[in-house]
This record gives structure tokens, C-alpha cells and sequence, in this order.
């Protein structure tokens, strides 16, 4: 099986190099049958890969430590969830895991249109057999999961004891599931700048694959945020590293596509810039990857340094030429059909968000990039800060805020006086009430005050647009009010779904602006000793403790201190905090020893509790952090999850002519109808 | 009147990136730091003795065996080295748990006029995060394991 999966690798990488010669080759002639070759060696790049990593799980699960993967990030007594995920714990494997959802990816693309697109499908296909070449190529020469070991271990060296987490296992998944879905739009941008058929014909092809992007990626991000929040023990969530910044640069980007490219749908504006977003969106996961797999940019979490991420480079510049010539000798055919007519239009508030969009992108991958251009320009290495980020960031936040609430207010080509009129009353009201309310409670932070001023008045723009939806319905077909809000959401999927993920952004900001009330305190406690503290609520909170405790688990020994803890007065149950040193099946440690911290989770705010040290064996050092309104955050990216859901869901009763891709072929018609 | 409404857009585009601009320009001015080896620090004090007391942020390796932590956890000294210069470390605040003997590490903080680095953050970064290859690995012929630290 080992065995199996080791040549598997070879021939799909051999696969892919043919897909890709092929399917150009018969785009270039018009030969048919060498494009069905092409599309036939793409589903068999998939196989071998799936072959090739069905021998990897059977090497991890039969801990075979003569692979130096499997001895580097797994132990006979590594729990069975954790040996799964030690798939794409490590820089090769998570590689392997990498081609196999793109090659997975890349046949369902080409299964879905082999009826379908067919002038532009050999070059998409060729296209995807170029992404699965490199990136099988740098698996096979740069980080080969299947390399061996002179000797074999008797154990293995075990799992890094921070990646033992429920959302570390499922974290990198659901971000590959991201960072991959991009290359798809890539491909049929890159398909349809050859053919020249940029027209809505690519469009309804690329909007799904990139809402697919957009939803992986976002959970991914949340759920990465969750995993540094519970792991790492710094009480927070995000600090603008280098690489959580390189998975948050392609979720900005493919977010203002996915506003732009309504505006083409409606208008057949923004051609150019549709094709460029798909593009940069693309480029950018490829340096995102670049940056977490080569080390040229200090980061926490980044992977060893290793050759990879030169070839990444080599690709990223390659790409980046390509498509620049293809659009720059397209310029005449991505013309825009319409001109934007008004400043006080739908679009313009569209196009304003894509700028603010782009701008967060830009500074950020400025920020991040800093080190080198400052070392490259002036020869010394200068960095900046997460202050950079948060002061830069913010302001463009609060006005992308803005917008989300403006946006769907006013109407397409030129709004009214009196439209604007009717819309905008209720939704300022209901930011002024938010905001005069928290005056009065006390809030004096300006970041805050304007936070939440803008946060009432998107709910209130998004209540609004539910309400009047709902109201019509019930008025038109008598429906009652539960029938009348599903049905309402179930026909109109993308814009009610899209006011879902608002509500699920309005959520995040209000959490994002709760963390200037942020409070810590340190303690020594001896047991039955306690400490006070006051919130920003203005509670009063007693942590007592109850001692120190020694213990062993399954592969870890544990150190834990547990306080007893009330809220003014009021009991609000045990916390504890835990030291671990894993260990083998010997009982020989293995990493460096880990904490596990004590939150104690309510939707007003956290208590977050670490166990620094025990300076003898009844005295303990901790650290408590008040983390207002954090139990927002992972609300805030359900909703946006799940508003992602609605949007994607194929609609029933058009089921037929939008999931399918045949939707795309009016738009053929409308070609031919043009004169092309 | 299209050409208006567009110029007009214009004016505010140029207003939002006008403004991300400034943002950005004062922010990186106020924010920067160097990033530098503990030879390049000991060369910029060399020339500039008011570099003394600057904030920046230093890339080396700890010393194996110097780590003294104060029982609490709450600080600890130790030295750090890029192979030709040596400076001591004093910290306050929570090490991460990564950080240990011979570990990479970023340090924020300013030497003070003693030559001892006031440390203020303390990243560790194990150059091999998840890569944490067995030490007996080491001493095999085919292993490629962390190279020095860049900085």
C-alpha cells in the first residue's frame, strides 16, 4: 500500500505534465481529442493523488516509522483523531493534502463542464494541469512526504502538543479548502482571457467557485483565530502576523469580487477589474504560501525554512507575467458596457467598498511585506507592528462598515431624493439610538462609540430590508409570518444569504470594539488564597484557589491549578488551567511543555485564566485576563458561515439552469448575437 | 453628465486612498523598528551612542544553559547570541512555552546604558515549529534540519 502510494505520486505528477501539454495542444488546434485526453489525464491526476495519500493515512495509522513524516509527527500513543490530522501537520504531508484537494477540486471543475464551455475548457483544463504540475512538482523534488529514514524508530518523536486541538485538526483543512477553490476562478479567468469570451459567459462558472473559496476561507480564518485564542495562551485572537495576514489578503480580495461582480451581472461594468481581482485573488494564496513555507518573513507559525518556497516564488512570478500579457492584449474586449451614471448609485457605493476593500488588502500586505522592501531598498530589516495594522485597518474597517449598511440603501444607476429619504431614516435612527444609549451607560472610548454607531446602522439596514421583504410577501400571497421569512430568504438566496454574512460582520465589529475594555491581572496564590478584581462591567470577581494537582493522562503528565471563582459574591463555578509535558510510550518527554488555559466562556465577556508557574508545590503564578464580548467573534463567523450556506445553496426551482452550468449559455447566444 | 459622475467618484476614490495613504505613512513612521542581529546592534551603538535606549527588535539564538527564570514565571534572564555577539536578556512577562535552551527568539525591547537588553516581548520561534524533528535524527547523514537564524 506504501509502496503503492510512493509510485503514485510519480505517475500523477507525470499526469498532470501530460494534461496540461494536451489539453493547450488540442485548444491550440481544435483537435477534440486531445482535449478529452486532457480531461481524462486530469481525472487521473486526481486518482493517483488520492492513491498517493491513501497510502500516506495507511503508513500513519500502521505507524510505519521507517517514513520520516510518520516518525517526525506521530506516536504509537498519538490519539487516532490527532494521527489523522498529523496528514497535514507537517510541511510534506500538508503538501500531499494540498494536491489532493486541488486535483479533487480540479476534476469536479472539469466533470462539471464536460458539456459545457467547451471552447474555453481546454485551457481552464490545461491551466489546472499546470497548478497541479507545480504544485506535485514541489511535493516530489522539494518536500516528499514518502522520504525515508536510514534507520526506523522504535516510537515516533509525536505530535507538537499546540496542534492536539479539535480546531488545529480541522483548522488547516478548511483553509486549504480556501486557498485551493481560488485556483478554479483562476483557471476559467485564464480560459476565458484566451478565448476572449469574457462575457457573462465565465461569470456564473467563476461566482460559484469563488463563493466556495470565500465561505472555505472564512471558516478557516475564524477557525484559526479560535485556535491561537484557546492554544496559545496571549488572550487574543489575531495579532497581524505574517501569516494569518497571508490567509486574510485572498479572503479581501475574493470578497470585493464577489461585490464586483454584481455590478457586471448588472450593468456590464468592471470587466478588467472582475478578471483582476480572480487573478490577484489567486496570486495572493500563492504568496500567502510562499510566505508560510519559506521563513523569509519572521513569524510565529511559520514552517521550517526550507527550498520550497523558492519554487513558490519562481510560480508566483511566472503566473503574474502571464496574466498581465493576456490582459493587457485584451484590453479592448474587457470594455465596459456602461458608464456609472450617478455618485449616488448602488454602484458607486459598491465600487467604494471594493476600493476600501483593495486598500485593507494593500496596507496589509505592506505591513507584511516591510521587512524585505525596507531590506531591499534601504539594506536594513525594519518591521512594523500590529499597531500599524490595527491603525490602519481600523479607520478603513469602520468605513467598509459604512458601506455595508449604505449599499443596499440606495438604488442602482440613481437614486432619489425621496428614495433616499424613505431608506436611510429608520437605519440612522436606529445607529443614533444604539449610540446615545451606550453614552449614556457610560462608554467614553471614541473607536467603541463609532463602532457601534455604525454597527446599529447596518442591523438596522438589514432589519429593515427583512422587514419590508417579509411585509410584501405577506401582503401579496397572505402568507403567515414564518412561512413568509423562509420563503422570502429561499427565493432570494444571494441577497437575503448576503444580508446573513452583514449581520455576521456588524457582529465581529461589535466584538473587535469590546476588546478596548480589555483588563488583566497577575497572581501568586497559595491554596485557599484569593485575589480580587473589578471588570469593565463593573463586577467584582474573587478567584480562590483550590491547589495545585499532579496528574497522568494518556501521552501527558499535568500540572493544573483550579480556582474557585464568584461574581460579586455569586458562585460562578470552577476553572482550571494546566501545565502539560508530553510524552512517548516510553514515558520519555517529548516537545517543550505546554499550557492549557481556563476560560470561563459567557457572551458578556471572557475570563480567561493562565497557569504561568508553580513556584512550589502549593503556590501558583497566574495570569487573568477580562476579555469582553470574545464569544462574539465566534458568533459573528457562524453567521457568516451560514449566511455563506444560503448564498451557495442551489436554488430549487432553477435548479436545473443555474447549478449545472448551462446557465452560462444564453450568454453564447448573446455572443454570437454581437457579431463575434 | 456620466463623465461628472464619474470624476466625482474619482475625487472620492482618491479621498479614500488618499487618506490609507497618510494612514500609512504615519503609522509605519511611528511603529518601525529595526530588526537586527545582535552584531548589528553592537555595530549601530558602536556609531551612534545614542542608539542606546532605541526600541528594536532583535533575531537571535538563547544560549544554551543561560535561562535563569524567576519562580513566579513571571520573568527571567538568560543571553542570546548570532555566533559573534553576546548580549544578556532580562525579561518581565509570561515566556511562551516554546520558548527553551537553544531556541530561536525575537526579542522587543531597548539595551540599556549597562548593555543588558530590557526585553519587553519575547516571541520564541522554534525554527523547526512543526517540523520537530527527534534530536537522534540530527545525527543521521540525510537529515536537513534549521539552519542558523536569518535576520
Amino acid at each position: 500500500m506504501i509502496l503503492i502510494g510512493e509510485l503514485s505520486i510519480w505517475v500523477a505528477l507525470l499526469m498532470a505534465a501530460w494534461t496540461a501539454t494536451v489539453s493547450f495542444a488540442g485548444g491550440m488546434q481544435g483537435r477534440t481529442y486531445l482535449v478529452r485526453s486532457g480531461e481524462r489525464a486530469m481525472y487521473a491526476t486526481f486518482g493517483f493523488t488520492v492513491l498517493a495519500s491513501a497510502g500516506m493515512l495507511y503508513a500513519l495509522f500502521t505507524h510505519d516509522f521507517s517514513i520520516k513524516f510518520v516518525a517526525s509527527h506521530t506516536s504509537i500513543n498519538l490519539p487516532k483523531a490527532y494521527t489523522l490530522s498529523a496528514f497535514w501537520a507537517g510541511q510534506s504531508g500538508s503538501m500531499l493534502f494540498w494536491c489532493l484537494i486541488l486535483t479533487t477540486y480540479a476534476a469536479i471543475a472539469v466533470a462539471a463542464n464536460r458539456k459545457a464551455n467547451r471552447a474555453m475548457m481546454p485551457w481552464v483544463t490545461g491551466t489546472l494541469g499546470v497548478v497541479s504540475l507545480f504544485f506535485l512538482m514541489t511535493m516530489c523534488f522539494g518536500a516528499n512526504p514518502y522520504e525515508r529514514l536510514d534507520w526506523v524508530p522504535a516510537d515516533g518523536r509525536g505530535m507538537n502538543p499546540q496542534l492536539q486541538n479539535p480546531g488545529m485538526a480541522i483548522h488547516p483543512p478548511m483553509l486549504y479548502l480556501g486557498l485551493v477553490a481560488a485556483a478554479v476562478p483562476f483557471a476559467f479567468a485564464i480560459g476565458a482571457l484566451v478565448t476572449r469570451q469574457l462575457d457573462a459567459a465565465w461569470l456564473g462558472s467563476v461566482r460559484r467557485w469563488a463563493l466556495v473559496s470565500w465561505f472555505f476561507l472564512t471558516i478557516g480564518i475564524v477557525l484559526g483565530m479560535w485556535w491561537a485564542y484557546v492554544e496559545l495562551g496571549w488572550a487574543g485572537y489575531w495579532a497581524w502576523d505574517a501569516v494569518e495576514n497571508s490567509s486574510f489578503l485572498p479572503w479581501l480580495t475574493a470578497t470585493a469580487f464577489l461585490h464586483s461582480i454584481m455590478i457586471q451581472e448588472k450593468r456590464g461594468m468592471l470587466r478588467k477589474w472582475n478578471v483582476t481581482l480572480v487573478v490577484v485573488t489567486f496570486l495572493l494564496t500563492i504568496l500567502g504560501t510562499f510566505i508560510t513555507r519559506s521563513g523569509v518573513i519572521n513569524s510565529v507559525h511559520a514552517f521550517s525554512q526550507s527550498p520550497v518556497g523558492n519554487w513558490f516564488l519562481g510560480f508566483l512570478i511566472g503566473a503574474t507575467a502571464i496574466t498581465a500579457y493576456l490582459v493587457s492584449t485584451r484590453l479592448d474586449d474587457l470594455q465596459a458596457k456602461a458608464e456609472l451614471e450617478s455618485m449616488v448609485s448602488r454602484e458607486a457605493a459598491f465600487l467604494y467598498n471594493n476600493l476600501v476593500l483593495v486598500g485593507i488588502c494593500f496596507a496589509t500586505l505592506w505591513g507584511t511585506l516591510f521587512p524585505i522592501l525596507s531590506e531591499a531598498v534601504k539594506g536594513e530589516k525594519i518591521e512594523v507592528g500590529a499597531p500599524f495594522f490595527n491603525q490602519v485597518n481600523g479607520p478603513l474597517g469602520l468605513l467598509l462598515l459604512a458601506l455595508t449598511g449604505i449599499g443596499p440603501l440606495i438604488a442602482w444607476r440613481r437614486a432619489s431624493i425621496a428614495n433616499l429619504r424613505r431608506q436611510f431614516v429608520a437605519p440612522v435612527a436606529a445607529g443614533v439610538v444604539t449610540v446615545t444609549v451606550l453614552f449614556a451607560l457610560g462608554m467614553r472610548e471614541w473607536y467603541a462609540l463609532v463602532s457601534y454607531l455604525l454597527a446599529g446602522f447596518v442591523l438596522g439596514t438589514i432589519v429593515q430590508e427583512f422587514v419590508k421583504g417579509i411585509g410584501a410577501r405577506r401582503r401579496m400571497y397572505s402568507e403567515g409570518l414564518f412561512q413568509a421569512s423562509t420563503r422570502l430568504i429561499g427565493r432570494n438566496r444571494r441577497r437575503y444569504g448576503g444580508y446573513i454574512v452583514h449581520f455576521g460582520v456588524v457582529v465581529l465589529f461589535c466584538a473587535f470594539a469590546g476588546l478596548v475594555y480589555k483588563k488583566d491581572i497577575t497572581a501568586t496564590l497559595k491554596t485557599g488564597e484569593s485575589v480580587t478584581a473589578t471588570d469593565a462591567y463593573g463586577s467584582t470577581w474573587t478567584f480562590t484557589s483550590q491547589g495545585i494537582s499532579t496528574f497522568d493522562e494518556l501521552n501527558r503528565n499535568v500540572v493544573a491549578v483550579t480556582l474557585n471563582i464568584t461574581r460579586d459574591g455569586k458562585p460562578m463555578g470552577l476553572l482550571t488551567s494546566e501545565k502539560r509535558q508530553h510524552v512517548d510510550s516510553r514515558g520519555e518527554p517529548t516537545f517543550e511543555p505546554s499550557t492549557e488555559v481556563g476560560i470561563l466562556e459567557s457572551p458578556r465577556q471572557d475570563v480567561y485564566m493562565v497557569f504561568t508557574g508553580a513556584i512550589d508545590k502549593d503556590t501558583a503564578a497566574i495570569h487573568i485576563n477580562f476579555n469582553p464580548l470574545v464569544w462574539w467573534v465566534w458568533f459573528g463567523g457562524i453567521m457568516m458561515a451560514f449566511g455563506g450556506i444560503i448564498v451557495m445553496w442551489p436554488q430549487a426551482q432553477r435548479a436545473e439552469r443555474e447549478s449545472g452550468y448551462v446557465a452560462v449559455m444564453p450568454a453564447h447566444s448573446e455572443l454570437v448575437a454581437a457579431g463575434r | 453628465m456620466p463623465l461628472k459622475a464619474r470624476t466625482k467618484f474619482l475625487v472620492g476614490g482618491v479621498l479614500v486612498l488618499g487618506t490609507a495613504g497618510y494612514l500609512m505613512a504615519s503609522s509605519i513612521e511611528e511603529t518601525s523598528q529595526f530588526y537586527l542581529t545582535p552584531s548589528e546592534l553592537s555595530t549601530k551603538v558602536a556609531n551612534n551612542p545614542r542608539f542606546v535606549n532605541t526600541g528594536v527588535k532583535i533575531g537571535a539564538r538563547v544560549v544554551s544553559g543561560t535561562i535563569v527564570r524567576d519562580p513566579s514565571g513571571r520573568s527571567l534572564t538568560f543571553k542570546m547570541t548570532d555566533g559573534a555577539k553576546t548580549y544578556d536578556v532580562a525579561y518581565r512577562g509570561i515566556a511562551p512555552d516554546t520558548f527553551t535552551d537553544g531556541v530561536d527568539v525575537v526579542v522587543e525591547g531597548r539595551l540599556d546604558a549597562s548593555g543588558t537588553f530590557q526585553a519587553t516581548t519575547l516571541l520564541a520561534k522554534c525554527a523547526s515549529r512543526y517540523e520537530n524533528a527527534p534530536d537522534k535524527y540530527k545525527q543521521t547523514p540525510g537529515y536537513q534540519g534549521a539552519s542558523a537564524p536569518r535576520a
